[in-house]
């Protein structure tokens, strides 16, 4: 199929970074499991396609204005989409690193942010 | 004159120069080896914590920098002041300036703690910050003396050569005063907080920068036993000495400042006399070796090769020692919120902060110089940078 | 003014005051006698016409006492790693003493949220920057852990992240190698709360925090620093910082 190609071919380019590149013996297919079913805030197509640029527009947004509207919030997403077993996004299975494993694209998020949603990390509500 | 005068690569027997390629990768490799060690594990494995930030890395990057703003002073006294007996070796101090910037910048980028966004670093300026602004100094300095390398090369275009240097002369000293003023303007460390380190980071430069020269081209004579013309020898021995001469009268002067006046008087008394390393490496290393030991040198009246040599190491043995008391012992020396209050808390209030440095520190460190040296080597090799001969017959000596 | 008299009205002022900010608070849900400063809807970006500040009263704060700061890493998740020199501080106990004098003090000092903030200033990406209404934060996008911030900051409030952080806040991302420091506990500014230190503050009844608007003449703070004297720490370097101490 050709976005799965398109995937190969960038997931080539990208092997460059080390860590990934050990990671994967052969390349992985990602874990997509949605534990909370229903609607995203957008359709999934354009959630594929469009999620970093949602992300960037509204960190920005948020760090520098003070703006926190909740829909395109990446706490948000972590609180949906966190794995039912391990609370995480990240992980071998976790929703966002599987398929960016399988994309090869470098997951920089959740150095610094919380993978998995409040309640879940132990911090008080 | 140029002209009369035949330019001739590095030569050699093959092995011989690769030889010396193979000797500088060694410090290169482990250069890389700490750097991806630290981007891996963090600065933790440096010797830096939460009071001392900059480390060995950025002792060694702003030795570099500092030195290749002064290594272009000799092709400048020959492009702008006319000084012709310095024009044969004008290419070399251009090719060492340049190859000190980029080995003194690559260390600064290296030694972030997250050097994956270097990307960043150029993407994203804030105008008002020195810091940034050193950025766009540096890579206008590079291009500035990139063309006045190639003006210099160039036979048909040697005749621009003046207007370029005097670009590259007003560069170098905004570079330089950027640079000294980027300690002078943090008013908020004792150490810092004056603006005499634009004059004397210049002075710094001047003598460092002309050491690091005179050592590479003594190392080039000596390589293929190039002769040197005893007047060219005995004019850089008075210029570094001029230099070093400047760099003591601008250190004493700081120091002097900072201990007569009240409001400085402690931070003074300790680099002066209670600042343990500090105090040992100022007076032992920047004031007698870096400075002392090396004029009376510079200053008899006949002087061979291998003293110049000899003098011109320990200016920056001196260098070096002085970049660790500025940087180092700047940090080290506690901020004071609360003035004439005794401060302590959980965070290392008022007291003297340890630093000792680490092995991959001072690798990452010892690696940038050594890609400044690489940068040398090859485009010696590559380029027809130096005269044959820099004795009389190779021209007349103005 | 000696201590005791700054206490003695302080306390009277004080009293007053809180109780006027109780009332108006506690009216009825949604309805409020004084609108709490930046009391604004999510969609709504920060105003400049807040300045948000501290009022510190180190009479009222006791040499060793620790509350705020173990509220301020519970907050914002900052554990120690058991290397002290290297750990991040966001907000730290300096106990002061006067040589001359013997007086002993202790004042809490974290991010003075200055107008003019060097670390600004400095910063080479911009990452280092000033909200509208003066709260001095890092945008770790882009902040590249070139730690010039930390030499600038006259108040040693910055920190860099040495070692991976795990099990953050949500409402509080940290990581390896970008520097940090005092956020005004912004998360729970935005939402009409009090940062964490000034909450444990006056939870454990000693109320030497305020925090408030600056631009507000109605607001505790602002009334509090138009009448009784208050300073700033280093206020000769002209940086003026939000966060404002009585009695130091």
């Amino acid at each position: 199929m050709p976005p799965h190609g398109l995937l190969r071919f960038f997931a080539c380019l990208l092997l460059a970074l080390p860590a990934l590149a050990f990671a994967a013996e052969r390349t992985p297919k990602p874990f997509i499991v949605i534990d909370k079913p229903g609607q995203c805030v957008e359709a999934a197509e354009i959630m594929r396609r469009e999620h970093p640029d949602m992300l960037k527009h509204q960190r920005d947004r948020t760090m520098r204005e003070g703006i926190r509207t909740r829909k395109y919030s990446l706490k948000e997403c972590v609180e949906c989409h966190a794995g039912a077993k391990t609370a995480s996004v990240i992980g071998e299975k976790g929703f966002c690193q599987s398929c960016h494993d399988y994309a090869s694209v470098r997951l920089d998020c959740f150095g610094c942010h919380a993978s998995k949603p409040k309640l879940a990390s132990g911090a008080k509500p | 004159m140029a002209q009369s005068c035949v330019y001739r690569e590095l030569g050699g027997t093959s092995p011989r120069y690769w030889g010396l390629l193979a000797l500088l990768a060694v410090p290169l490799a482990l250069g890389a080896a700490a750097y991806f060690y630290i981007e891996h594990f963090g600065h933790i494995v440096t010797g830096m914590d939460n009071q001392i930030v900059w480390g060995m890395p950025h002792v060694f990057a702003v030795f570099l920098i500092v030195a290749a703003t002064g290594a272009l002073n000799v092709a400048l006294a020959a492009s702008v002041f006319g000084k012709t007996a310095y024009q044969p070796v004008a290419p070399l101090s251009a090719l060492v300036s340049v190859a000190l910037l980029v080995g003194g910048l690559a260390l600064l980028m290296l030694d972030l703690a997250r050097s994956d966004r270097m990307i960043v670093a150029m993407t994203h300026l804030n105008t008002k910050s020195l810091f940034a602004l050193r950025v766009v100094l540096y890579n206008g300095f590079l291009a500035t003396v990139a063309v006045y390398f190639w003006f210099m090369l160039e036979r048909r275009m040697n005749r621009y050569i003046k207007p370029v240097a005097i670009l590259a002369f007003l560069w170098q000293l905004v570079l330089v005063t950027g640079t000294g003023l980027m300690f002078g303007f943090m008013v908020a460390r004792a150490v810092y907080d004056s603006v005499l380190y634009a004059p004397m980071f210049i002075a710094f430069s001047s003598a460092y920068g002309t050491a690091v020269f005179i050592l590479i081209l003594l190392a080039v004579c000596n390589w293929e036993e190039r002769p040197i013309a005893g007047e060219l020898l005995r004019r850089l021995k008075n210029l570094l000495a001029i230099f070093a001469g400047a760099s003591l009268y601008f250190a004493a002067l700081f120091h002097f400042s900072k201990y007569y006046l009240a409001r400085s008087h402690e931070v003074g008394q300790f680099l002066l006399f209670d600042g343990g390393v500090y105090t040992a490496l100022f007076w032992l290393g920047q004031v007698a070796i870096g400075g002392i030991v090396p004029l009376a040198l510079l200053l008899r009246s006949r002087v061979s090769r291998r003293t110049v040599a000899a003098a011109c190491a320990l200016v920056v043995l001196g260098g070096v020692a002085q970049m660790y008391v500025t940087i180092i012992g700047g940090q080290a020396y506690p901020q004071i919120l609360f003035p004439g209050m005794a401060e302590s808390s959980s965070f290392f209030d008022g007291e003297i902060h340890p630093y000792t440095p680490s092995v991959p520190e001072v690798l990452l460190g010892l690696g940038g110089a050594a890609l400044a040296a690489a940068i040398i080597a090859v485009a010696l090799r590559a380029l027809a940078l130096l005269p044959e001969r820099l004795d009389p017959t190779a021209g007349p000596q103005a | 003014m000696s201590a005791d008299a700054n206490e003695a009205l302080s306390r009277r002022g004080f009293l007053a005051i809180s109780a006027a900010t109780l009332g108006g608070v506690m009216l009825a849900p949604g309805i409020r006698l004084i609108e709490i400063a930046g009391a604004r809807a999510p969609e709504q970006a920060a105003s400049k016409r807040v300045r948000w500040g501290l009022l510190i009263d180190t009479n009222k704060c006791a040499p060793g006492c620790d509350d705020c700061v173990k509220a301020c890493a519970t907050e914002n998740g900052i554990r120690s790693t058991g290397h002290p020199r290297t750990d991040p501080q966001w907000i730290r106990k300096v106990e002061l003493k006067d040589p001359r004098s013997g007086r002993a003090h202790s004042a809490p000092v974290m991010c003075q949220h200055c107008e003019h903030p060097p670390c600004v200033d400095v910063c080479p990406t911009g990452a280092s920057f000033k909200r509208a209404d003066g709260i001095v934060l890092v945008d770790r996008h882009t902040c590249i852990g070139c730690r010039y911030c930390i030499m600038a900051c006259p108040y040693k409030a910055r920190s860099i992240v040495f070692q991976d952080v795990t099990d953050q806040n949500p409402d509080v991302p940290r990581g390896k190698g970008c520097a940090e420091g005092c956020t005004l506990c912004v998360h729970r500014v935005d939402r009409d709360q009090q940062p964490a230190c000034v909450e444990a503050c006056a939870k454990a009844g000693h109320n030497a925090m305020i925090f408030g608007d600056l631009n507000d003449p109605q607001s505790e703070i602002a009334r509090r620093v138009a009448k009784y004297a208050s300073t700033q720490i280093r206020a000769d370097l002209k940086l003026n910082p939000g966060v404002r101490y009585q009695g130091l």
